[in-house]
């Protein structure tokens, strides 16, 4: 294969994977909107369009045509470059998370994942931790008080939170004997689901996410009572937006993480033994991810609107006291395991 | 020119820009940001020679936690800028320049006396293939087993230290 053809093949997969992204996050809005509606007995966005449908468009140009403020004690190119920097890390960690096995076109075999690279797992954990940055900077450079507390709270708690679920997938990784999110997917084989196999990783990596990805029960940093925002208070316009699609695209990358290392990617349990054909089989494997995945963002959005904010103190004290103790024996339970199975 | 050759050169670029902007700004939180960048590119440049495991370690570890507890401590702290740790004590500089002027000596000595590419024996050329997490795996917890389980023990020891201290503080 000609390195042209891949660089052609590489930019069709991304150009694909971060349109699927950002129309997914306009709907996801939507759906928040539409859910927290339901759960609150109101209607919700109706207007726009045949059952509010075009909203998202509606606020996109909104946001599009207000004016861009910066305040006059900014660090002007810093506070541009943390929106910025959000969304990047955010758009970019999707690459490594397989959508489906591997199609065919051609006698071409091309994998339904932009890199699929033998150190994938590493590679988000990596991004995670750069994460980081886009919102300390945003809080410091916007000279602003509730900004700074904002954003030291969110790396504080990013940081916590970042130890539990290194140690989650830590479990998933010695079951799956590789660090290549394809092969993760493939030892989910059957019922053999990550979630089934080792339910405390699961919640401790599901709870993470939550943390990680700043929503209800875990939204410290955007507490609107005690610090009018957070790190984004003194944003407007497209940068705002910018954090605003970050967030919601963390979301998606948190679900795509759940469905690929717990709920076992895009396999469908014993599929192949219906004696469906080859195109069939993999049209609804890859209907099957995202089915699994909106499941998962439902439940997502569903915790939002039910769970009430944690105190500071209660949010560290359940990160390092419980969390942390119960990813460990989560580890230490699939080290048994592992050694009684050989 | 292959893609590698190309890759290396714009890795390059980024690093030595980003290391001389590092030291010549005035306030730490730009310096701060401009070490992260020159890390990045570090890692960019183990990418291209396929040691894959250290690339993205030096994120994770450099850039994603030792660089983010330094911005914290910048920005909490606030310290006062360079110029006045200088006025403060003047012979400081003199100090800085020598130490400077020797590392920068050090490698040059290593670059051209050195030549550390000249000695690539084929066993070193297999060593290349190390850079996998594989193979780092399994040479950590075989032939190094004792080396790498001092230091973590070490590591844990530094760790409660730290608490203890900290704690300390508070109920002074």
């Amino acid at each position: 294969m000609s390195i042209w053809l891949q660089i052609l093949i590489s930019l069709v997969q991304i150009l694909f994977t971060a349109s699927i992204i950002l129309v997914t996050v306009a709907y996801l809005v939507y759906f928040e909107r539409k859910i927290s509606a339901w759960a609150q007995n109101r209607i919700g966005p109706n207007r726009v369009g045949p059952y509010g449908l075009l909203q998202p468009f509606a606020d996109v140009l909104k946001l599009f045509f207000k004016e861009d403020i910066v305040p006059h004690a900014a660090n002007k190119p810093i506070h541009t470059l943390a929106p910025i920097l959000a969304l990047v890390i955010a758009l970019s960690t999707f690459a490594v998370i397989p959508i489906g096995p591997p199609i065919y076109i051609f006698d071409l075999k091309i994998p339904l994942v932009v890199a699929d690279v033998n150190m994938g797992i590493l590679y988000i954990l990596a991004l995670t931790s750069v994460g980081v940055y886009a919102i300390t900077f945003s809080g410091w450079s916007s000279g602003s008080k509730y900004s700074l507390l904002g954003g030291i709270r969110s790396s504080a708690q990013m940081i916590s939170y970042e130890i539990s679920m290194g140690f989650s997938i830590a479990g998933v990784l010695i079951f799956s004997e590789s660090l290549r999110p394809m092969e993760i997917v493939n030892s989910q084989a059957g019922f053999m689901w990550n979630a089934f196999v080792q339910p405390i990783g699961f919640i401790t990596f599901v709870v993470a996410a939550f943390a990680e990805t700043n929503r209800l029960p875990f939204d410290l940093p955007e507490a609107e009572p005690e610090l009018v925002g957070g790190y984004h208070t003194e944003y407007s316009s497209m940068k705002f937006a910018a954090f605003f699609l970050a967030e919601y695209a963390n979301m998606i990358i948190a679900a795509g993480l759940i469905v690929t290392l717990y709920l076992g990617g895009w396999q469908i349990p014993y599929i192949e033994n219906l004696g469906l054909s080859y195109t069939l089989t993999t049209s609804l494997q890859i209907l099957g991810f995202f089915v699994k995945m909106a499941a998962v963002l439902f439940f997502i959005i569903w915790v939002r609107w039910s769970l009430p904010r944690f105190r500071y103190d209660q949010l560290m004290n359940i990160g390092w006291k419980v969390m942390f103790p119960l990813s460990l024996l989560n580890l230490i339970w699939v080290a048994i395991l592992v050694m009684l199975m050989n | 020119m292959s893609l590698n050759f190309i890759l290396f050169l714009i890795f390059a670029f980024i690093a030595a820009t980003s290391a001389v902007l590092m030291i010549t700004r005035k306030s730490a939180i730009i310096a701060a940001l401009f070490l992260i960048l020159n890390f990045a590119a570090l890692s960019g440049l183990y990418l291209t020679l396929n040691a894959q495991f250290i690339a993205v370690v030096q994120v994770i570890v450099y850039a994603g936690a030792i660089m983010v507890l330094f911005l914290f401590v910048i920005m909490l702290l606030r310290p006062s800028d360079e110029q006045s740790i200088f006025d403060d004590n003047p012979k400081l500089k003199w100090l800085a320049t020598f130490v400077g002027v020797l590392v920068f000596a050090q490698i040059l000595a290593i670059i051209f006396i050195g030549r550390p590419s000249d000695g690539l024996t084929p066993d070193l050329q297999r060593s290349i293939e190390v850079g996998t997490i594989e193979a780092i795996g399994r040479e950590l917890y075989t032939t190094y087993l004792i080396p790498f389980q001092s230091a973590a023990f070490l590591l844990l020891a530094a760790t409660i230290g730290a608490l203890i201290l900290a704690k300390k503080k508070l109920e002074d």
